[in-house]
């Protein structure tokens, strides 16, 4: 298999968008990396994430996801922070 | 009808949306927009979503419902954007037969919504603003 890196998009919102200064980001990352992985990295680059470690959740390619799946090339991963509609 | 509005909701078009003549009842549920809300004077609510994966997961509902009740007719409209005190924030119609069914599956579809469907909401109030807490979502 491939090791070239893939580039994913990556979406945030509410305060997870505001912590981060933008909603939208598209990244380089080793294949088959995590949600988790790429969370982790995000959180080093933006410490204010840390707040959300046990509360956000993951959407990949726009459906509810657990943290520890693969993600491919051209992959839609959502950090979604608590919600609150209603 | 599984939509984001950012406009008025109108509820005249989510009812026609139900409305079946093998139906014999619909039960409308209307959220709206509260001040004072947990001792706070609320001035308005911003509402942000995920658009695309907020009405795919409306439609979930909507299946879940149908599984559940045998109740087809579902619709869901949500707000985004600013929304003033008292008006509407989110609409959930459920249409069946008989009325048992259609009470259940309205208070179902709309736990559902504040559950699992990715939108927020930021509470512009008279001393500051924050975002609602909330809660931690649950997919089914």
């Amino acid at each position: 298999m491939s090791s070239e890196p893939i580039q994913i998009k990556i979406l945030l919102f509410a305060a997870l968008r505001e912590a981060v200064g933008k909603n939208e980001l598209t990244l380089e990352v080793a294949p088959r990396v995590t949600p988790t992985e790429v969370w982790n990295r995000l959180v080093t680059d933006h410490p204010a994430l840390k707040d959300y470690d046990n509360t956000v959740m993951v959407a990949v390619n726009q459906e509810y996801a657990q943290p520890w799946v693969e993600l491919k090339a051209g992959d839609e991963v959502a950090f979604i922070p608590p919600i609150s509609g209603g | 009808m599984f939509r984001l509005t950012d406009t008025a909701i109108d509820l005249a078009a989510l009812e026609a949306a139900v409305r079946r003549p093998e139906n014999g009842g619909m039960v409308i549920f209307v959220g709206t927009v509260r001040s004072p809300s947990h001792g706070r004077t609320v001035r308005y609510l911003d509402y942000e979503a995920y658009r695309g994966m907020a009405e795919r997961e409306m439609e979930r509902i909507a299946e879940k419902v149908c599984e559940k009740w045998g109740v087809r007719q579902l619709a869901i409209v949500h707000r985004v954007g600013r929304v003033e005190v008292g008006e509407s924030a989110v609409a959930v119609a459920a249409a069946s037969p008989h009325r048992r069914q259609a009470f259940e599956a309205c208070q179902y579809a709309m736990d559902r919504v504040k559950e699992a469907v990715p939108i927020w909401k930021k509470e512009h109030c008279t001393d500051g603003e924050r975002w609602s807490l909330g809660n931690v979502s649950s997919p089914e």
